[in-house]
């Protein structure tokens, strides 16, 4: 098979890296390729959510994005949240909650969320809404997700009027 | 009364999902993220035509594509006829699918495939193969196929259906059933009001979120290596070999994580063509539906035409119930007579009536095919029989609650419908043995503020709220045919494996099954360590379906401990050197009642593997069940109705459940919470558009399924029962919820407007126009 010479060079989880692409190849089918297979393919046509990964701290559907678009960009996927040790405070919500059924939506629940509470400092139902409304979930009608999520961001926001 | 359940440590509590955190940190889990670097990706040409027969193929030109290591089509494949729902064996389903054919049946049904080292080669390959087709005039609804010298759409001489039911291809009918108790036409005369009222539900797709996704290679010793997204694990390696005419010894399936399946992966859509493709080339073989193929090929749940017609006394007795349903199982038959069934079995028993007419009419079409969807039938027929309950209701004057209350069924109480309809044969009699639906019906008042329903003649105005409800049953497993096994061994630390085929596909039955055997086993269940359906290692399970998991496999899981636990107590007492029955299992340790002796199972274990009379502590269980009590629930909306545009908005969704005892509260929530607004999304929006048999909305962009942003406030109230014959009092709890939505919005329409709808989605066109022609 002929090699194609081409290459994208991006921040990915904090790393600087080079990969090997085609002018084609989407940015998920690469981030899959590499490992990095938290990020999940449901639509391939940016409806569903299941891809979702943050591209300079904005959630992006990376089915959607050409891997060459990354070029220059800090992508951070589900990889770079919480560990077996340690789950993010939404992570552990999720689990503790029983917010977590067949799980395949929730990477990228928990990376659009991530963009709502790195980028907002006041969380209105509304707020929210617009964030998440990019994610489908089929097995949970959302309620515990919901519920999950609420708990995190007033915890956050209450920590932010401290202060 | 005491409850049964306070004295439970493990069952009856909101354990954490056994999978949950793997999920949410993203591991690699699904059959996706298990793809060699080396596989081959594997692309179908479907079929383009809703009805025609190839009269000639030629691959020659993709097989010399670059990347293109095999092309599969009609002429080099194995010719056997099989069915490709994952059912019981024999399946009530008829043999009508090969793995190609010379006919294609539907625009999405099979053509070629390649196999090719990129999915763009894969594509590009797919658009050199020459087809010729001679197009057949097309079947597109329930009234042509049924209609004298209406094209046939099965005419391969080997269609059959393998157990003695009626099957008659050549007229299209794919099966007949059918039940009389009582004199339904007396009744009917005896009544003070009749109805006759006839229903239509739509096409629909479970949309999981992981489209199909099966993965194949050979291994070293040279045996086929399924990995796929199934429901039906054991009835997928039974299906395969059959299609590919192999012994089901050189196949091993394994699940592992799903991402939903709802039904839609109780069938056997890709795993025979990986498979192939993996034995021609050698190499590993993935191949993954696109969205649109998921939609277009996956399976749906069937249109159901249901006519009802009913009669009511004025004192609020039913005197007759009567029930003609056709099914549009589109082009092949799988399911088709067991969720037509289950349209009479799981619906018509929730009224007491002495005089029931039932009839099932299955026909084929050119149209998507249906299969299991969560409801199976139920929620088909409980459009028409709520709807039509709150007509019969209204004609007498009563509450449409009170009404039901008056009417439905309740503990010791059977019904001739039980004994009369299962699934390709008689059912099992049986009486209701737990039943909270009264007090579901009273907490769900409660919560939608039912003392406050106004009728309809009193709103005015451009927005007119209404309050609706609809009281609902299902079953738990299929009696006397479903089957689950489960087995359990001791390590060395006091942790257990624990061996099931009962498949989790994100229900969190792995954990549930783990709190039953750590409840039996005196101990946690966080030393419970879940392997789920591998046909190579777990004990057999039919599947995740008909409700069953909870109830049947749960009570494999049971007996699997109990047998473990008997040999733990006897070890336990050989180290304590007392007597086996003056020893009793507690908190992971055998010890004499007052405890001033104990072992625990870490140290039995030990003792068991290393230090005397060594053996393997390992029980085994495997369950059928004798009868399949229905869990019970009352679902309520209020709407409020745009009665300028149609549009309708959910305000507040209450769905109360009697689920047994829930093993696990927070996942009996979450599948109520999961279902319900399934079934809303269902009944507000989700439909199948089609132009000359193609559906036109092959998209989520175009076919709208519900996202956080249009969720309703749904809650969830979980009434508790006890059913003896349960694993701990437990019955299901996974597709009843789904039932609901489309008859307590088309009570809650009418309870606005005075506009009743006999068909949905209630999208806002069919709302307006039904409001129009209200006469006041």
């Amino acid at each position: 098979m002929k090699k194609n010479p081409h290459t994208v060079t991006f921040t990915i989880n904090g790393e600087l890296k080079t990969f090997l692409t085609e002018p084609d190849e989407k940015l998920l089918a690469l981030l899959r390729r590499e490992g990095y297979q938290g990020a999940k393919y449901g639509c391939g046509q940016g409806t569903c959510g299941s891809c979702t990964v943050l591209m300079d701290g904005r959630a992006v559907y990376s089915c959607l994005l050409y891997a060459m678009q990354a070029e220059g960009r800090e992508i951070r996927t589900i990889e770079s949240i919480g560990t077996h040790d340690q789950p993010s405070e939404f992570q552990q919500e999720l689990i503790a909650g029983g917010a977590v059924q067949c799980g395949y939506c929730i990477p990228g629940m928990i990376m659009s969320a991530t963009a709502l509470m790195e980028n907002e400092t006041t969380f209105d139902d509304e707020t929210v809404r617009e964030y998440m409304d990019g994610n489908l979930c089929r097995c949970t009608g959302y309620e515990k997700i919901w519920t999950a999520l609420r708990r995190v961001l007033d915890r956050q926001e209450a920590a932010g009027k401290k202060k | 009364m005491t409850n049964p359940a306070a004295h439970f440590k493990q069952v009856n509590h909101s354990v954490t999902k056994v999978d949950a955190k793997q999920l949410a940190l993203g591991k690699n889990s699904y059959v996706g993220d298990f793809v060699p670097s080396d596989a081959l990706i594997v692309k179908m040409l479907w079929s383009p035509h809703p009805h025609a027969r190839i009269k000639a193929i030629d691959v020659s030109k993709a097989e010399k594509m670059p990347g293109v290591k095999a092309v599969l089509w009609h002429g080099n494949v194995p010719r056997n006829i099989h069915c490709t729902a994952g059912q019981g064996f024999p399946e009530p389903s008829p043999y009508d699918t090969f793995i190609f054919d010379t006919k294609v049946r539907f625009v999405g049904d099979r053509v070629a495939a390649v196999a090719a080292e990129t999915a763009e080669q894969a594509e590009a390959a797919l658009a050199r193969i020459h087809v010729e087709y001679e197009l057949l005039p097309p079947v597109f609804s329930i009234d042509e196929a049924m209609a004298d010298g209406a094209p046939v759409i099965h005419d391969e001489p080997e269609a059959h259906v393998p157990i003695p039911i009626p099957y008659e291809p050549k007229k299209n009918l794919v099966a007949r059933v059918g039940c009389e108790a009582g004199d339904f036409e007396q009744g009917m005369k005896d009544a003070d009001f009749t109805f006759d009222d006839t229903y239509e539900t739509p096409y629909a797709q479970h949309c999981p979120i992981e489209p199909y996704t099966s993965l194949a290679h050979i291994d070293s010793a040279g045996r086929i290596i399924i990995t796929t997204s199934t429901q039906v694990p054991f009835h997928c390696r039974r299906i395969v070999a059959q299609a590919l005419g192999i012994p089901v010894q050189k196949i091993r399936v394994i699940k592992p994580r799903i991402g939903g399946g709802f039904g839609s992966k109780q069938e056997i859509l890709l795993e025979d063509i990986v498979a192939l493709f993996a034995l021609r080339t050698g190499r590993p073989v993935f191949w993954q539906f696109t969205r649109e193929e998921n939609f277009r090929t996956g399976r749906t749940r069937h249109p159901i035409r249901v006519r009802l017609r009913t009669g009511v006394k004025k004192d609020g007795t039913i005197t007759a119930i009567g029930m003609d349903c056709w099914n549009n199982t589109g082009a092949y038959g799988g399911h088709g007579l067991t969720v037509v069934s289950c349209c009479g079995s799981k619906v018509l028993p929730l009224y007491r009536c002495d005089n029931i007419h039932f009839l099932g009419l299955v026909y084929y079409t050119n149209l998507p095919v249906g299969g299991a969807y969560r409801g199976f039938g139920a929620t088909q027929a409980f459009f028409a029989m709520e709807s039509t309950i709150d007509k019969m209701a209204e004609a007498i004057g009563m509450d449409p609650l009170e009404f039901r209350r008056k009417n439905h069924i309740k503990t010791g109480e059977g019904s001739p419908v039980f004994a009369a309809l299962g699934e390709g044969k008689e059912g099992t009699p049986m009486t209701v043995g737990s039943c909270a639906l009264g007090e579901c019906i009273e907490k769900g008042a409660a919560a939608i503020g039912w003392q406050n329903r106004t009728d309809w003649r009193t709103k005015t105005g451009r927005y007119r709220r209404g309050i609706g409800m609809a009281c609902l049953m299902q079953g738990s497993s299929i009696p006397h045919i479903d089957m689950g096994g489960a087995s359990i061994k001791i390590n060395e630390d006091g942790s257990f494996n624990l061996l099931v085929g009962a498949t989790d596909l994100g229900t969190g039955s792995d954990t549930v099954l783990a709190q039953i055997a750590a409840e039996e086993l005196a101990t946690t269940t966080d030393k419970m360590i879940v392997y789920s359906s591998d046909t190579d290692m777990t004990p057999f399970d039919v599947g995740a379906y008909a409700s069953s998991t909870t109830y049947l496999s749960g009570e494999a899981a049971r007996k699997a401990a109990a047998d473990a636990k008997r040999q733990i107590l006897k070890t336990g007492a050989e180290m304590l050197n007392l007597p086996v029955d003056q020893v009793v299992c507690q908190d992971a340790h055998v010890q004499t009642p007052d405890g001033s002796q104990k072992v625990s199972y870490g140290d039995i274990a030990c003792y068991a593997l290393y230090q005397k009379n060594q053996y393997q502590i390992i029980g085994t269980g495997s369950h059928i069940t004798e009868k399949s009590p229905p869990p019970f629930a009352a679902h309520y909306a209020e709407i409020e109705v745009d009665t300028w545009t149609g549009l309708i908005k959910v305000l507040k969704y209450v769905s109360t459940i009697d689920c047994g005892t829930a093993i696990n509260p927070a996942l009996c929530e979450g599948q109520t919470e999961g279902g319900t607004l399934n079934g809303i999304s269902y009944a507000l929006t989700e439909q199948y558009l089609f132009q000359n048999g193609r559906m036109t909305n092959a998209s989520f962009a175009d076919y709208h399924i519900f996202s956080m942003r249009d969720k309703p406030p749904i809650q969830a109230i979980l009434v508790p029962s006890y059913e003896d014959t349960g694993p701990f009092g437990a019955k299901s709890v996974s597709e009843i919820c789904i039932n609901g939505p489309a008859p307590v919005f088309a009570n809650a329409l009418y309870n606005a407007t005075g506009a009743r709808l006999y068909e949905f989605p209630f999208t806002p066109e069919r709302v307006l126009k039904a409001i129009q022609a209200v006469k006041r």
